[in-house]
């Protein structure tokens, strides 16, 4: 008898291992899965809303002074100067915030929120302004008739107009006179697997960019782990790019 | 436009005839590089428009960057060198697009956006205002 339920039991625990191996294998293979799909979708396969980028901005490491993302920006996409300020394309900028009861300063990057309900693509009177499956809100300017409405609907006045004719353009951001464009997430680099030029330029590490629907990514580590905001969360726009520490 | 469409046709049917007259100038199109272009020439001359545009909500909508029919490769193989060994921008009657659009009269709209030179190195202010 006793024999026979040592038995069972070597037949039970060979069971549990090989069980918890398949099981082990179920659990982490998806996410190994996701992951490579999304740092290296094939060029001929569409996006789709399997993955959702999204940026996490941790304010605390933000220097403020420091233009380096808004450099890089400009170069990465030949964003150039007019020489009228006033009318130049902004993508990204630094944006410094003071509390005047106290006088503490917060600096930190503001860019296109690449939000997921967006208003901008909401009013477009021609379906210029739209969001791609993996929720980067872009412009397409082959349908942009130049109306400007997306940038009054935008919360963040994340958008710009181009005023000017503009020649010599870098090959994967065409940009024009008489449409509106803005912060793309650096979608030709995301394409190819990499991040966008600002985060990639942050010495400080302030920025994080990633697929917020993978669970295993950087950034839904970090947004799980730490309390982060949406600016204007209260018009709950789902916004792709989250502050730490504001 | 199918305007514009039957114009290129035109335009293209001319070309076909042309020779036949003597005396008659046609455009001299510059060779790309390499044998082959992506498509047969025949197929290219009538159908280019067709293919760039498929090619460009593909890619703008879907984040499809296949090479074959992206005009960023037209730029590249196509490209004609002027008399400073620099690739030429479209406002000059050489460049390959020019050549051709400018005989047949058919104004594109593509290079207000694009740039309609290669990738090259740029240093100083590229703005040209």
């Amino acid at each position: 008898m006793a024999n026979n339920d040592t038995n069972i039991d070597q037949y039970r625990r060979r069971f549990l291992e090989r069980s918890t191996a398949v099981l082990a294998a179920g659990v982490i293979a998806p996410g190994v899965f996701l992951h490579t799909v999304a740092n290296a979708r094939p060029a001929d396969e569409a996006v789709t809303s399997k993955v959702r980028w999204g940026m996490l901005v941790d304010s605390g490491k933000c220097k403020t002074g420091c233009d380096k993302c808004v450099k890089a920006c400009e170069v990465e996409n030949g964003l150039t100067r007019t020489g009228r300020p006033e009318i130049d394309a902004q993508w990204i900028r630094k944006v410094t915030l003071k509390n005047k009861q106290t006088g503490h300063t917060t600096s930190l990057p503001m860019l296109c929120q690449h939000c997921a309900e967006p208003p901008c693509v909401d009013v477009c009177p021609t379906g210029a302004s739209f969001k791609r499956a993996d929720g980067i809100v872009l412009v397409d300017k082959h349908i942009c008739i130049g109306c400007r409405y997306c940038m009054m609907a935008c919360p963040y006045k994340a958008r710009s107009f181009i005023h000017e004719d503009i020649t010599d353009q870098k090959a994967h951001a065409p940009r024009g006179k008489g449409t509106v464009e803005s912060c793309t997430f650096c979608v030709h680099r995301v394409d190819k697997g990499q991040s966008p030029a600002c985060v990639s330029a942050c010495d400080e590490g302030a920025m994080v960019f990633g697929d917020m629907n993978d669970p295993q990514s950087e950034i839904s580590q970090r947004l799980r782990e730490v309390q982060s905001m949406e600016i204007r969360g209260d018009l709950g726009l789902n916004l792709g790019v989250r502050y730490q520490g504001i | 436009m199918p305007g514009v469409r039957i114009m290129m046709r035109v335009a293209v049917l001319l070309f076909l005839v042309t020779p036949v007259w003597a005396g008659t100038p046609v455009p001299e199109i510059p060779k790309g590089k390499g044998q082959q272009c992506v498509e047969d020439t025949a197929m290219m001359r009538t159908n280019h428009m067709e293919f760039i545009l498929h090619q460009r909500d593909d890619t703008m909508h879907r984040g499809i960057r296949t090479k074959k029919h992206s005009l960023k490769e037209c730029i590249e193989c196509h490209a004609v060198k002027g008399d400073d060994g620099m690739p030429v921008s479209v406002e000059s009657p050489k460049h390959f697009c020019s050549v051709c659009h400018r005989y047949a009269a058919v104004s594109i709209d593509c290079f207000q956006c694009h740039n309609s030179k290669p990738e090259i190195k740029l240093t100083g202010d590229r703005n040209g205002q």
